[in-house]
C-alpha cells in the first residue's frame, strides 16, 4: 500500500479514538487523576532532607508516566472490542499497520497530554526547571518508544482474560531500556548539565524507537489474525 | 463470486468446519441453517478472512473491499454520532458518506445523535448502513434479523432483495429457517462443521424447507 494511504487511514483511526475519548472523557480523567494523585503522595510522602529534588525528580517523573501511560494503552483496543468494531476494522480494505499507526498516534497524543498536566505539578512540587527543550525531546524520545512497544502489547493482550495484568507484565522488560536511558538523560538535564552530555542516550532512544514502530507495524497484522 | 474449497478448522478437541466446498455465483443468496455450534459464524469469517483456515481456503472475487459483514454487533462507536460513525467507516473504503443509503433506511433525523442514545432497532440500522457503506458486491450476513425491530427487517430484507437483483451475491446463516428462506435463491444445512445439505431453494416454502431442516439435523 502507498504512503499517502497508510497515512491517511491511520489518521482516520486516530481522529477516531481522540473523538471517542474526547466525548466520553473516561481515559483522560482517571489517568490525569492517578497523575495527580501519584505527584501528591511522592512530594508529601518524601524526605526532603534525606534526597535531593534533583536525584529524586527524575526517578519520580519516569515512575509516573510509564504507570499512567500503561492505563491509557489497557484502553486503545478495549475500544474496539465493544460492538466488534475490531472485526470491522479488520475486514476494511487498509493496510493492517494504518491500523497499529492510528493507534499509535493517538496514543501518542493522549499520553502527550498526561505528561503536559503532569509536568507543571512536577515544577511546583520539585523545584526543577522541566520545560527546557533537551529535556522535552528526552521525554518525547521515551514516550515515543514505549508508546510503540505498549500499542502493539495492547493489541496481543486485548482478547486475552487478563489484559489489564498482561499488558504491563509483557511490556515491562521492554520499557527498562529506554526508562534507563530516558532517567539517566533527565537526571543530567534537571542538573544543569549541557546536551552534549546526554547527546548518547538521544541516539539510542532515538534508535529504540525507529527500530520499535518498524517492527511493531510489521509484526501487528500477526497479532491481530484469530 | 465466492468459493470455499475444503475448509476445515478447529478450536482445541472442537471441528468447527469439516471439508466445507461450495461457490456463490452473481445473483444467488445462499442461506446456510443450522443449530448453535454447528460452524455457522466460523464459516462466515473463514469467508470474511477474519479467521485464517486450517485447511482449504475461501476466495472472494474483489478481495477485502468487495465484502460487507452484517452481525450479531454493530461494530459502531457508541459514542460517536450516526454521521460521524458513518463517515469514519467510509473514510475507511475511500467513499463518500452514504446520504442515499441513509435516507433508505430511515435514519435522516438521527444522524447527529450518538449511536449509545439510539433504540436497538435504529442502532440496528445504521449498522446495515454501515456494512452497506462501500457498495459491497458479497454479503455475509451472521443471524442477521436477530434484535431488529419490524422496519429494520423489513428494510433489511427490501435491500437483500435488491442486492442479489443488481447481481450481487449473498451468504445468509441463521437458526431460524422460517426467516432465512424467503431470502435465499439456494439453501445449505450445517450440522457439525460439515454441510450435509446444499440445494437450490427451487420453489420450497419456508415450512418445506424447515420440515427438511429437521430431518436433516435430527
Amino acid at each position: 500500500m502507498r504512503s499517502p494511504e497508510l497515512l491517511r487511514h491511520a489518521w482516520a483511526v486516530a481522529s477516531k479514538d481522540l473523538l471517542v475519548e474526547l466525548r466520553s472523557r473516561t481515559a483522560i480523567v482517571s489517568v490525569a487523576t492517578f497523575v495527580v494523585l501519584v505527584l501528591m503522595v511522592f512530594n508529601f510522602g518524601r524526605d526532603q532532607t534525606a534526597v535531593s529534588n534533583v536525584d529524586l525528580a527524575p526517578s519520580i517523573l519516569w515512575v509516573t508516566f510509564t504507570f499512567a501511560a500503561i492505563l491509557a494503552l489497557n484502553r486503545a483496543f478495549q475500544i474496539e472490542l465493544e460492538n466488534q468494531a475490531l472485526d470491522g476494522l479488520l475486514l476494511a480494505p487498509i493496510d493492517r499497520g494504518s491500523i497499529y499507526l492510528g493507534k499509535l498516534i493517538a496514543n501518542l497524543i493522549f499520553v502527550a497530554t498526561i505528561e503536559v498536566i503532569g509536568l507543571p505539578l512536577i515544577a511546583l512540587f520539585f523545584n526543577v526547571r522541566v520545560l527546557v527543550a533537551p529535556l522535552v525531546m528526552v521525554i518525547a524520545l521515551a514516550t515515543v518508544g514505549f508508546v510503540a512497544v505498549g500499542t502493539l502489547f495492547s493489541a496481543m493482550t486485548v482478547r486475552t482474560r487478563f489484559a489489564e495484568l498482561l499488558l504491563p507484565v509483557l511490556l515491562l522488560p521492554f520499557m527498562i531500556l529506554p526508562l534507563r536511558w530516558a532517567a539517566l538523560a533527565t537526571g543530567l538535564l534537571l542538573a544543569g548539565r549541557p546536551l552534549s552530555e546526554v547527546q548518547g542516550w538521544l541516539n539510542m532512544l532515538a534508535v529504540y524507537d525507529v527500530v520499535f514502530v518498524v517492527l511493531a507495524i510489521l509484526l501487528f497484522p500477526a497479532t491481530v489474525n484469530e | 463470486m465466492l468459493r470455499a474449497e475444503g475448509l476445515s478448522h478447529r478450536f482445541g478437541a472442537i471441528r468447527a468446519l469439516d471439508d466445507v466446498s461450495f461457490s456463490v455465483q452473481p445473483g444467488q443468496t445462499l442461506a446456510v441453517f443450522g443449530p448453535n455450534g454447528a460452524g455457522k459464524t466460523t464459516l462466515l469469517r473463514v469467508l470474511a478472512g477474519l479467521i485464517q483456515p486450517q485447511r482449504g481456503r475461501a476466495d472472494v472475487v474483489g478481495g477485502r473491499r468487495a465484502i460487507g459483514w452484517i452481525g450479531h454487533q454493530p461494530q459502531l462507536y457508541a459514542q460517536l454520532t450516526v454521521r460521524e460513525n458513518l463517515g469514519f467507516w467510509a473514510s475507511l473504503y475511500d467513499v463518500a458518506p452514504p446520504a442515499e443509503l441513509i435516507a433508505r433506511l430511515g435514519l435522516e433525523a438521527h444522524v447527529d445523535r450518538p449511536v449509545r442514545a439510539l433504540s436497538r432497532g435504529l442502532v440496528q440500522r445504521v449498522a446495515i448502513a454501515r456494512a452497506l457503506v462501500h457498495d459491497p458486491t458479497v454479503l455475509l450476513l451472521d443471524e442477521p434479523f436477530t434484535g431488529l425491530d419490524r422496519v429494520a427487517a423489513e428494510a433489511l430484507s427490501r435491500l437483500l432483495g435488491r442486492h442479489a437483483a443488481a447481481g450481487r451475491a449473498s451468504v445468509l446463516v441463521t437458526h431460524n429457517v422460517e426467516e432465512g428462506t424467503g431470502l435465499a435463491t439456494d439453501v445449505a444445512f450445517m450440522r457439525a462443521g460439515r454441510f450435509v445439505h446444499f440445494a437450490p431453494r427451487a420453489g420450497r416454502g419456508a415450512a418445506q424447507v424447515a420440515e427438511e431442516y429437521r430431518n436433516a439435523i435430527a
